[in-house]
């Protein structure tokens, strides 16, 4: 991961900013420039909530090689309070008993290593509340 | 269509791990094949559909390599990439070419030299056909990605995981009747859930296979078909194109492949046609759960009820809406460019009626659907026998 690659989405992976679309208030994450409800291109700059709803799951079992040292792992898309939705690894539960509609935590953890001399990648994911 | 358009001539490669191979070699196999049954004695122009030939084989430009070693001097050709839709793209701008009356006689193909790397570098380049700051990011694969569409759809419909399996079951029985097959083995629903889970609920057998292979077809208007009269003839009626979110998880429905949904309206109201009209069907059936998705986008079946579509024999070559008796992209292998085009070969090969055992019966209007990522392009072409 080439380091200005990883240094622009800090805002993403860290901190959850999201865009709020002055126009039609449908919010965009990552942010856009483009509002794709209604094309405004004003948008305010929020947080995201750190909790929301898990719509969707799998386990991966064959995983690429940046993550097969991890394998298995959950991985599930959550819907966020403010409706928007992430795909994240799903961590520190049972793997075999996850359900849709469970409440997860969003945290801030390391997603994988590039290497002993690389960029340690970190972003987020849930965690069942 | 504002103007009709021909296929006269079909070509498919060897598929398979082909070690022998280059490339080059696989895509001038199946352009000579369709060359040689068109009985054409030149093309205008050429497009290629090839997904990532850079991961793959640290090859770009395309377009000047296979017009060179398919010796067709200094015409025009293009390389397209709309990721695992890249064929069906190439056909799109084939036929386009011919209608904006540039072109003549027109190849489209499709190639997708996969075994060059090693199956975590066949994983990798595939992933790079999701978002991949904010999918591949976080580790999800492609049968991930796939999975989790799985997962909801039977969370909401009750689909289940041996409703998944029959439409394998279904697919390698086609598969076991085409000769060009990567694995023409017939499966039992008992083999493919006791098959590697790869993602849950997605097992191995679940997913297509990596493949080496390329497809040609030749294309030219109605008109010059008229006079060329090999091949009965079969006539491109209708085409549709749409995208939809790249990332999966920005889908209100994520069982919902709108892109599919779009094209396929655009292709039937262009052709005139609606979808009880279709008599067969070849689909893009990179995981079992998709051709589920797709047959529900489509409109073949009501939104939820695709489930049981493998087995209740429907989409059998013998049931009432034949689905992918080429085996599909699940037994006859899929290189990802090349799919979209062969997909285009098998529905010519039965409107010709020379489907042998898979053959299917009065078979005068076939559909071809043809995905890249996780929904986020389709292609949908109609064919109708003249």
């Amino acid at each position: 991961m080439a380091i200005p690659e990883y240094w622009r989405e800090i805002k993403h992976r860290y901190k959850l900013e999201a865009g709020k679309c002055k126009s039609c208030g449908y919010i965009v994450f990552p942010m856009r420039l483009i509002c794709p409800k209604c094309q405004n291109q004003d948008f305010d700059s929020i947080n995201l909530s750190r909790e929301g709803t898990l719509i969707t799951y799998s386990v991966i079992r064959v995983a690429s090689s940046r993550f097969v040292n991890q394998a298995p792992f959950a991985v599930g898309i959550v819907e966020l309070k403010e409706g928007v939705r992430i795909l994240s690894q799903i961590t520190d539960c049972n793997i075999n008993e996850l359900k849709s509609g469970m409440k997860m935590q969003v945290e801030f953890r390391r997603i994988f290593d590039d290497g002993s001399s690389g960029v340690i990648n970190y972003g987020y994911k849930c965690v069942p509340m | 269509m504002q103007q009709d358009i021909a296929v006269i001539g079909i070509g498919l490669s060897r598929w398979g791990e082909l070690w022998e191979q280059s490339l080059r070699d696989i895509f001038v196999e199946s352009a000579l094949h369709a060359i040689k049954d068109s009985g054409v004695d030149h093309i205008d122009s050429m497009y290629v559909g090839s997904m990532s030939p850079g991961l793959f084989n640290n090859q770009e430009h395309l377009a000047a390599l296979l017009a060179d070693y398919l010796g067709v001097g200094s015409i025009p050709s293009t390389r397209v990439e709309s990721a695992c839709a890249s064929g069906g793209l190439a056909m799109k701008m084939a036929c386009l070419d011919i209608m904006s009356g540039t072109s003549e006689i027109v190849l489209a193909g499709g190639v997708e030299k996969m075994t060059d790397v090693d199956t975590d570098g066949a994983t990798l380049a595939l992933a790079s056909a999701a978002d991949y700051a904010y999918e591949v990011y976080q580790g999800v694969t492609f049968p991930g990605l796939y999975a989790m569409i799985a997962r909801m759809h039977m969370d909401k419909y009750g689909t289940t995981e041996q409703q998944l399996a029959e439409v394998a079951v279904k697919n390698h029985l086609h598969g076991s009747m085409n000769s060009m097959a990567q694995f023409p083995q017939k499966i039992n629903v008992d083999a493919v859930l006791n098959s590697v889970v790869i993602a849950d609920p997605l097992h191995i057998l679940d997913c297509s296979p990596i493949t080496d292979g390329a497809a040609a077809v030749i294309l030219c208007s109605a008109e010059k078909a008229r006079q060329l009269k090999l091949h009965p003839q079969i006539r491109i009626s209708g085409l549709g194109h749409a995208t939809d979110t790249m990332a999966l998880h920005s889908r209100e429905d994520i069982t919902a492949l709108s892109a599919v949904e779009k094209a396929g309206i655009t292709a039937l109201k262009m052709s005139g046609k609606k979808i009880d009209d279709i008599d067969l069907f070849e689909v893009h059936d990179c995981f079992t759960i998709a051709e589920i998705c797709i047959l529900e986008a489509l409109g073949l079946f009501p939104k939820g009820k695709g489930g049981n579509a493998a087995a209740s024999g429907k989409t059998r070559f013998d049931g009432p809406m034949p689905v992918n008796t080429s085996g599909g992209l699940k037994a006859k292998g899929h290189p990802v460019g090349a799919t979209g085009i062969a997909q285009i070969v098998e529905i010519v090969t039965q409107l010709r009626e020379q489907a042998g055992e898979r053959q299917v019966k009065n078979a005068r209007v076939g559909l071809t659907q043809n995905m890249g990522g996780s929904g986020g392009s389709c292609l949908v072409h109609i064919l109708e026998a003249v």
